[in-house]
């Protein structure tokens, strides 16, 4: 790893930014982010956590209240944005109605004074790279949407920056063209190595394309991770319930043993877990992925071990959702292979559950009621 | 009803009911278009009634002729049989003289001695004293007592000149509207210079239509543009202000600007208080006070389709350019810019036109010299009595109008403003 001290740089880095627009309120309220080069990093969080602030402040349209954010080392609080060399893919595109597909990916080269055959031929490569080299003459309003995300997309590239934002780019595709733009993109990103920051607050966008991901809430980010450790590992109970789905149970916790700990639920069953960052005594949420719970027969080798009433089946087609009575949780949900159900159980039966401690997780203690 | 009968009533229709479904269908479909059509009918009558009849009416005044066809139609028929070489035959004079006795006493006469001196100065007198002379003795030579009464009756011109204005359409008062007339021979020849004024008038009136449209564009795009960028409770109150001038009638805002821009009026005042000139400036009935009294008049008409179209283009686009690389000004230029033009032409053509058929302001504001063609029109409807005249530059307004319309729309028309029309 020490050779790679050079590219380990950080390519942007936020450093104790904060961004208030009306002078009371903290948008973006303490912001410490390294973006490595070459990664593409997803910022995902709920409406108006400030992710498209955020961006903006890198792009340039919004400068910091305090802080700093650097870029290649560099301080760029006070650049101007059109001297920021930033790829942008706009949520809806932002293609100039006025020009020609092919105009609009000139536009960039021309700015920069470009020799015209340059101009030219870069524009039909990058028009080639989202494979519509033959709509160079259109006008944006004769495409479709999908195709005018790819121009935007191509358009965000060809002055070849070395980092590209994208605020929610997807938004106004539909379900199928999105997955596919996804797709695309992210090969994309990985054959010309640049630098994606992207933004979204579709959890499934998230996990799909980035390298990283973190999970903004109320100007802070919560947790910057991997898709599989944010999902397997979460920081705390926002990004435990923000990404995937998520039962929770109410108990206090009466020992903490190493990474494990116990905690009494409130209906009396003692249970295993690990430990967040909670102490002996401390009233907590534990939570659990609904299919890391097991049902009957296979929960028998687990250790915690409940019963519960079977409340409603909702079928998936492959999978089987099962709402249970646990705990006093009337919505504790189990998921499960439709191959591993027993089909004779019915609402109202009892059933035990099994989950393994390596999956329940004391995160965080209640705040005092 | 049996079984085969019912069988039989099941498969008959579908032969039937193919065109009846057809029918009905288009049935229904004039009854939908007789609604639409009865919707705008009451508009459509008013219109007609109102603006196209009246209208046109007045349009082919400027090419009506009938003073001498209406009034010797037996002497242009027997003239009809003349070759236009030497004398016409007798039948000419006796029909001539016949006519214009019955005409004497009539307005009829004074129209064609008016009509036929047009043709050549003096014949006036020549139809009246002629008149006066009639009616002939009985028995007399028609055509030699006419040559006693003027020798200019023997002359073939005199009869090629009453043949010319027979006709009961003339482009006369057209060609008259631009400075040309109709020679002897029937060429369109140019005006002489003393006479020639109403080329230069509709240049004038293009000019000055032109400078309005220019100001107007000038001080109306940063309103509008301001107006566009700012929340919506400040825009609406710009709104207001921008509209408040239409609350006044426009006569009140030009005498408004009579005493603003008087020597002692309050502009003079202020600048001589300031000591920016000496003696008061002339700013009235002047070209000066014509551009500011119009150019406040008309700023609403720029500022409206600007400010609807700017309302339409996202600041996303800016945005974008900058994002790109290109400095915001020469953004503002390439991006935004561009997305304007549909508003800039709808304003600049509703100012313009409005401006060419200008009259009151240019009347009671400017000199001589910066009145428009308008003022010809009232002059020869309310002043001369000359519908011809009137409606012949009305005409020439009008088509040079529509000209421009049918420029606008084929650089910045409909199908143009498609391309450029925002999302
Ligand atoms: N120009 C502005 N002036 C004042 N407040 C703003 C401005 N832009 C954003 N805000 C406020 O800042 C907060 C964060 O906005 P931001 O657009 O960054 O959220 P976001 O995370 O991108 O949300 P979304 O997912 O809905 O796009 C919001 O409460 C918003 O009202
Ligand atoms: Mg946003």
């Amino acid at each position: 790893m020490t050779n790679q001290t050079a590219s380990a740089a950080p390519h942007v880095s936020f450093r104790n930014v904060q961004k208030s627009y009306d002078g009371e309120t903290l948008i973006v309220r303490d912001l410490n982010l390294d973006i490595r080069r070459g990664e593409f990093l997803t910022l995902l969080g709920p409406s108006g956590s400030g992710k498209t602030t955020c961006l903006m402040m890198l792009a340039g349209f919004e400068t910091p209240t305090s802080g700093e954010i650097r870029l290649e080392g560099e301080i760029i609080n006070n650049q101007p944005p059109h001297k920021r060399n930033i790829g942008m893919v706009f949520q809806n595109y932002a293609l100039f109605p006025h020009m020609s597909v092919l105009d609009n990916l000139r536009f960039p080269l021309k700015v920069r004074k470009l020799p015209a055959a340059e101009v030219d031929a870069k524009a039909r490569r990058a028009l080639d790279m989202v494979q519509l080299g033959s709509f160079g003459s259109r006008y944006p309003q004769q495409l479709s949407g999908g195709q005018q995300q790819r121009i935007a997309l191509a358009r965000a590239l060809v002055f070849e920056p070395q980092l590209v934002l994208m605020d929610e780019p997807l938004g106004a595709l539909d379900k199928n063209l999105r997955e596919q733009m996804q797709l695309e993109i992210k090969h994309i990103q990985q054959t010309l190595g640049v630098t994606v920051v992207f933004v979204t607050h579709d959890q499934s966008e998230a996990l799909t394309m980035s390298d990283r991901i973190a999970v903004f809430d109320k100007g802070i980010i919560q947790q910057i991770d991997s898709a599989e450790r944010l999902y397997e590992e979460p920081a705390n109970a926002f990004v435990a319930n923000f990404i995937g789905e998520n039962n929770a149970l109410v108990g206090r916790v009466e020992r903490i043993e190493g990474e494990h700990c116990d905690v009494r639920l409130d209906c009396g069953t003692l249970i295993r877990a690990r430990t967040g960052s909670v102490a002996a005594g401390d009233r907590t949420l534990v939570s659990v992925r609904p299919e890391r719970v097991v049902l009957d027969d296979s929960a028998k080798g687990c250790a915690n071990f409940l019963d519960a009433v079977v409340k409603e089946f909702i079928y998936l087609g492959d999978q089987v959702r099962i709402r249970v009575d646990l705990c006093g949780n009337h919505d504790f949900t189990i998921k499960t292979p439709i191959s591993h159900l027993d089909h004779s159980l019915r609402s109202g039966d009892q059933i035990r559950i099994g989950m393994d401690a390596a999956h329940m997780r004391a995160l965080e203690p209640l705040p005092a009621a | 009803m049996t079984a085969a009968s019912n069988t039989a009533d099941a498969l008959a229709p579908p032969a039937a009911s193919v065109p009846s479904l057809k029918k009905r269908l288009r049935r229904a479909e004039m009854r939908k278009k007789l609604l639409y059509g009865a919707l705008i009918l009451p508009l459509a009558v008013f219109l007609l009634v109102a603006f196209v009849w009246p209208i046109a009416s007045l349009l082919t005044r400027s090419i009506d002729n009938p003073e001498v066809h209406d009034n010797l139609p037996h002497t242009l028929r027997e003239l009809k049989a003349w070759d236009g070489e030497g004398m016409p035959p007798a039948a000419v004079f006796t029909a001539f003289a016949a006519e214009l006795e019955s005409a004497k006493g009539s307005p009829a006469i004074a129209e064609i001695a008016k009509r036929l001196n047009r043709e050549e100065t003096g014949y006036r007198s020549l139809i009246m004293k002629t008149a006066r002379k009639l009616p002939l003795p009985a028995d007399t030579d028609v055509p030699s007592a006419l040559t006693e009464i003027d020798a200019r009756w023997g002359e073939a011109e005199t009869w090629r000149a009453i043949r010319r204005s027979g006709g009961a359409t003339t482009p006369f008062y057209l060609l008259a509207a631009i400075d040309r007339s109709i020679d002897t021979h029937g060429n369109i020849v140019t005006a002489p210079p003393e006479e020639a004024v109403y080329v230069n008038v509709l240049m004038r009136t293009f000019w000055m239509s032109l400078i309005v449209t220019g100001l107007c564009l000038v001080l109306g795009f940063p309103v509008a543009y301001l107006m566009a960028k700012l929340a919506t409770k400040q825009s609406n109150m710009l709104m207001f202000f921008v509209l408040l001038p239409f609350w006044t009638s426009v006569l009140v805002r030009v005498a408004a600007w009579i005493i603003l821009l008087q020597n002692e009026g309050l502009i003079n005042k202020v600048l001589m208080a300031i000591g920016l000139t000496d003696g008061p400036l002339q700013l009235l009935f002047n070209r000066v006070g014509v551009y500011v009294a119009m150019v406040h008049i008309l700023l609403p008409f720029m500022v409206l389709p600007l400010y609807s179209v700017m309302k339409g283009i996202s600041p996303v686009y800016v945005r974008a350019a900058v994002s790109l690389g290109c400095p915001p000004f020469k953004s503002f230029w390439k991006v935004y810019f561009p997305q304007t033009l549909p508003g800039i032409g709808a304003g600049a053509l509703l100012v313009f036109i409005m401006c060419m058929g200008y009259y009151i302001t240019p009347a009671l504001l400017g000199s001589p010299q910066e009145q428009m063609v308008s003022y010809f029109i009232a002059f020869y409807t309310n002043q001369t009595i000359n519908w011809g005249m009137a409606a012949a530059l009305s005409a020439v307004l009008l088509g040079a109008t529509l000209v421009l319309y049918m420029v606008y729309a084929r650089y910045l028309g409909p199908t143009r403003v498609k391309l450029v029309k925002p999302r």
